[in-house]
């Protein structure tokens, strides 16, 4: 489903991304992980090619991003995006968040758009907040709003740039059994996440990156249990996290 | 001060026609807002186009429109008027200079001058505004709209320009009133607006201060009117839960 080849990034002289190399396979659930500064949230965007990259490629779902052929809005419409600051749009009600691209990028009627927004909302748990504006929701609400938002377009994939980071810790349970009911009914996923309890929950593989490199690639089932045998860095970032 | 008030001056008859002085101030006021809203109108198109411009991810347009505002932001009022209305006419193409000199009549070619003038001085004013707004959105905006599959012309006009101008709905106001304000200075060349009905008052009737008081309480109460309508408008579209107004 998503094929990263050999990318390479630098702002200026500075390299971000070095040689990253990995596949998703359709129904896959990846969680990339790593110390802050290590690239991950970078690599994310250059899947559905918010953030350029000066070498290699990415095929999502047999379209190259780096082909200057590529109509890029085409390609985003169908790979899911939820960001770290939710970034609802705070002018548009809780319904037209959820309506406005499927009318104006999909081309579906009102009526249409709507109820599929509706009915994805009320699998967030949410169904009693359509009229409202982000801005008189929870963070934790809000990023379930985000979620729906993002399959209200259908997408063959799902990308996660740390969706419980900017959560107060009570609210990131409720996003995180949005993501894990996602998960198990088939949706290829990638996240960009440090909630290991998620990633043992339903990742098939974890990514571990550090300065720019992937550094780890295996299954759920290697990285959390054969610590001893991954890389020095890793074993580092492990012991830090996992102590709590 | 020994000076002998007149009120009544504005309902005695100008001597010309059957005209009284308050016909003059009526006449007047209407020149202004006429220059005024088609002024703001050219500012408020134009500026926004200038201030997308300043923005968007391509240098030539970026270039264009910043040359723009440092020529129009640069140059005194006063001097771009009568650059508009002394020399551009000089400049145009035959048949346009002889409509303009020959066919327009006095107030016709001084009003188009000034709207132009105003309009285009104030779109620089305009521009910088609607490219701060844009740039006080959190670029994660910019982000979730192109990771919905919206073009760049569709997260303009979706997501940053509605958010940006309710932002800047203060500023805009300032340059709103700026506009008529500065329509003043069409009395310069000759357009019989306020400031020019005033002059002439004062000078017909020799009540000087009667005159200039009655044209400063008319602006006040237009800006007042205008700045009531322009807080009316930013309640109206205040966004529930996100920008407060009036700094409530």
């Amino acid at each position: 489903m998503i094929s990263i080849q050999n990318v390479n990034k630098w702002y200026g002289d500075f390299q971000v991304l070095t040689n990253c190399s990995t596949e998703v396979q359709k129904g896959e659930v990846v969680v990339v992980c790593g110390p802050s500064g290590s690239g991950k949230s970078t690599l994310i965007k250059c899947v559905n090619a918010l953030e350029p990259f000066q070498q290699g490629d990415i095929v999502v779902d047999g379209t190259s991003i780096a082909s200057p052929k590529t109509n890029l809005p085409r390609l985003r419409s169908r790979v899911g995006m939820v960001f770290q600051h939710f970034e609802l749009f705070p002018h548009l009600t809780i319904t037209e968040n959820l309506t406005i691209a499927q009318i104006k990028v999909l081309g579906r009627s009102k009526d249409e758009a709507t109820q599929k927004g509706l009915a994805l909302l009320d699998r967030v748990g949410l169904a009693a907040h359509a009229h409202k504006h982000p801005g008189q929701l929870s963070g934790g609400q809000q990023q379930r709003v985000a979620i729906a938002r993002a399959l209200a377009m259908d997408p063959v994939v799902m990308l996660f740039d740390e969706p419980t980071s900017a959560l107060d810790p009570e609210m990131v349970n409720e996003v995180l059994d949005v993501m894990v009911q996602l998960a198990q009914e088939g949706m290829t996923m990638m996240c960009v996440t440090h909630e290991m309890g998620f990633a043992r929950k339903v990742a098939d593989r974890v990514i571990f990156m550090d300065r720019g490199q992937i550094v780890e690639d295996c299954t759920k089932d290697t990285f959390f249990g054969d610590i001893n045998g991954r890389s020095d860095r890793a074993q580092q970032f492990l012991a830090k996290i996992l102590q709590h | 001060m020994n000076y002998n008030w007149n009120w009544g001056v504005f309902f005695q008859s100008t001597g010309i026609g059957s005209e009284i002085y308050l016909d003059w101030f009526v006449t007047g006021l209407g020149w202004t807002i006429a220059i005024s809203l088609v002024g703001w109108l050219i500012a408020l198109v134009l500026g926004s186009l200038l201030g997308v411009m300043r923005t968007v991810p391509n240098r030539l347009l970026a270039t264009i429109a910043t040359t723009y505002v440092e020529i129009f932001r640069n140059v005194p009022l006063l001097v771009q008027l009568f650059l508009w209305y002394f020399l551009v006419p000089d400049l145009l193409p035959e048949p346009l200079e002889m409509w303009f000199k020959q066919d327009l009549s006095p107030a016709a070619s001084a009003y188009l001058s000034v709207v132009v003038c105003l309009g285009l001085f104030t779109a620089a004013r305009v521009c910088e505004q609607v490219r701060t707004g844009i740039q006080a959105l959190p670029k994660g905006q910019l982000n979730a709209g192109y990771a919905l599959g919206f073009t760049l012309p569709q997260v303009y006009t979706t997501v940053l320009l509605p958010q940006a101008f309710r932002i800047i709905i203060p500023p805009l106001t300032s340059e709103f009133l700026n506009i008529f304000k500065n329509s003043s200075v069409a009395s310069l060349i000759g357009l019989m607006e306020l400031l020019a009905q005033t002059k002439q008052t004062a000078e017909f009737s020799a009540n000087l201060f009667e005159a200039f008081t009655l044209a400063t309480l008319i602006y006040f109460v237009l800006n007042m009117s205008l700045m009531m309508i322009m807080r009316w408008i930013e309640k109206r579209v205040a966004v529930p839960g996100l920008i407060s107004v009036g700094g409530k």
